[in-house]
């Protein structure tokens, strides 16, 4: 399997606090990577990098061998960080999911999910519509293509989420906490949703603190901490016989 | 019936009056409005701090100055450089600077009140940054701002009646020249009041279709 994306020397400091300090790792093209750690640890900046929407102080982020974030200028061909219009062609070939699901309230569910294809890819507005309706019927969401996302529970919300991040047709999926702010009886049905998607073979990397979900459906795991990859293998390997102290610590912590 | 007939040649006089707050009103309204909007924006979103600081300061010295300084200002102060503005257009222009720098403070208050994640979200789906203001924040601040751009809107129609103080011909022009030549004080200044509210009642009924129009979802 080809590289998909490649993280190399990725540093993130917020004045003198360093968050991240060396991240290092690839994705292959359909691999689901999950991403857990303590709070604190790096693991949504790290996410958030990929895609720029937080600017890394030091690294080389490649898509599919392109350099994303960064372009050379002038005659010495210096690095500078792309602006967001620079940015944007590079982020549509990303999906997100946040924790918060940050639906467009002003816009119906149907138009959440349409609205990037008309206006960023292009689409004719019949063709986004089915577009959006056959990514409303992959999250179960379809009877509620006309709602608003206000009307929604938090389950419904973040799956809505994550169909507006497949009509980007993205080649990478990147999800950030996407059930921490679900109530406990609704994270089952975002995780089959992400479930049902993984089984199509896409590539993702997740953050997540749901540890037997990532057990389950990552196929390879990396425990961050201060800002370093400690462990790093098969999903099964590091989250049930984990080699490092610190991440034998985190996961009895967070069993009991 | 001799009340009725004083009161219809009242009305009738101050009329005359009440085109000229209509168009003060509107002409304000809408450069306050659009400039207004402008220098939010730019506030909001440019990385320029000298511009920046630059719409501060023209905030902080239209709304901290009484509207008749600025009045004033224009008319009188400006004439005095050899810059003769007509009573109307330094109504019109002073309302609609003053009001510039209380819709800039509205509309950024929009801005502030949304949570940085729907900006975060228009971005990630790759949306450039014009595209992300105007499709997904700007109509979001509509809505929160509407209530206050309505209040704003009604306050200026009151308003307008200090520019009679530069001798604009509006309402209270009339009524005033009136109260002198026929001490009809209270008759005339109650109509003049009757007035305002027979005018106000409509722009508040405007904002609140407006409010409707942009709750609904499209």
């Amino acid at each position: 399997m080809s590289v998909l994306l490649s993280v190399t020397g990725l540093r993130k400091s917020y004045g003198p606090v360093e968050v991240l300090k060396g991240i290092d790792f690839q994705v292959k093209a359909g691999e689901k990577i999950a991403l857990i750690g303590p709070s604190g640890s790096g693991k949504s900046t790290c996410l958030r990098c990929v895609n720029f929407l937080e600017k890394p102080s030091v690294g080389d982020i490649r898509l599919d061998g392109e350099r994303v974030g960064i372009r050379p200028v002038g005659r010495n061909r210096s690095e500078r960080i792309m602006s967001d219009r620079q940015l944007a062609p590079q982020r549509a070939q990303m999906g997100m999911v946040f924790q918060l699901f940050h639906l467009w309230p002003h816009l119906s569910v149907l138009e959440n999910v349409a609205i990037a294809a008309r206006k960023v890819r292009g689409l004719p507005a019949a063709d986004a519509r089915d577009l959006a309706m056959e990514m409303l019927a992959k999250v179960h969401m379809s009877h509620r293509a006309s709602a608003s996302p206000l009307e929604l529970s938090g389950g419904q919300q973040q799956r809505v989420a994550i169909a507006r991040a497949l009509a980007q047709k993205p080649k990478l999926m990147l999800f950030d906490e996407p059930t921490s702010a679900l109530d406990p009886e609704l994270v089952h049905e975002v995780l089959k949703v992400i479930e049902e998607l993984a089984s199509e073979g896409r590539t993702m990397l997740l953050v997540t603190h749901e540890i037997a979900f990532a057990r389950d459906v990552a196929d390879r795991v990396m425990f961050l901490d201060g800002g370093v990859i400690v462990e790093e293998g098969a999903a099964r390997d590091v989250i049930l016989a984990p080699r490092e102290p610190r991440t034998q610590a985190f996961l009895k912590q967070i069993r009991h | 019936m001799i009340g009725l007939y004083t009161f219809l040649t009242i009305l009738q006089g101050l009329m005359r009056g009440a085109g000229i707050t209509i168009v003060v009103t509107l002409s304000a309204l809408t450069i306050g409005l659009s400039l207004g909007f402008s220098l939010a924006l730019v506030r909001q979103f440019s990385r320029v701090k000298i511009l920046c600081g630059l719409i501060d300061a023209y905030v902080e010295f239209f709304r901290n100055i009484p509207a008749l300084s600025h009045l004033f200002i224009l008319y009188f102060g400006l004439a005095g450089l050899g810059l003769r503005l007509s009573s109307i257009a330094a109504a019109i222009l002073g309302l609609g600077l003053i009001g510039a720098a209380v819709c800039c403070d509205i509309i950024r208050s929009g801005f502030k009140a949304l949570s940085p994640g729907q900006k975060e979200a228009a971005l990630a789906v790759g949306f450039r940054p014009l595209q992300t203001i105007f499709t997904i924040l700007t109509p979001q601040v509509m809505r929160i701002a509407l209530p206050s751009l309505g209040n704003f809107a009604v306050q200026l129609l009151k308003d307008t009646s200090v520019v009679s103080a530069i001798a604009a011909p509006e309402i209270m022009f009339y009524a005033r020249s009136m109260v002198t030549s026929s001490f009809q004080t209270t008759l005339i200044y109650a109509t003049a009041a009757g007035l305002y509210l027979v005018m106000s009642l409509p722009l508040m009924h405007v904002t609140q279709a407006l409010e409707i129009r942009y709750r609904r979802v499209k």
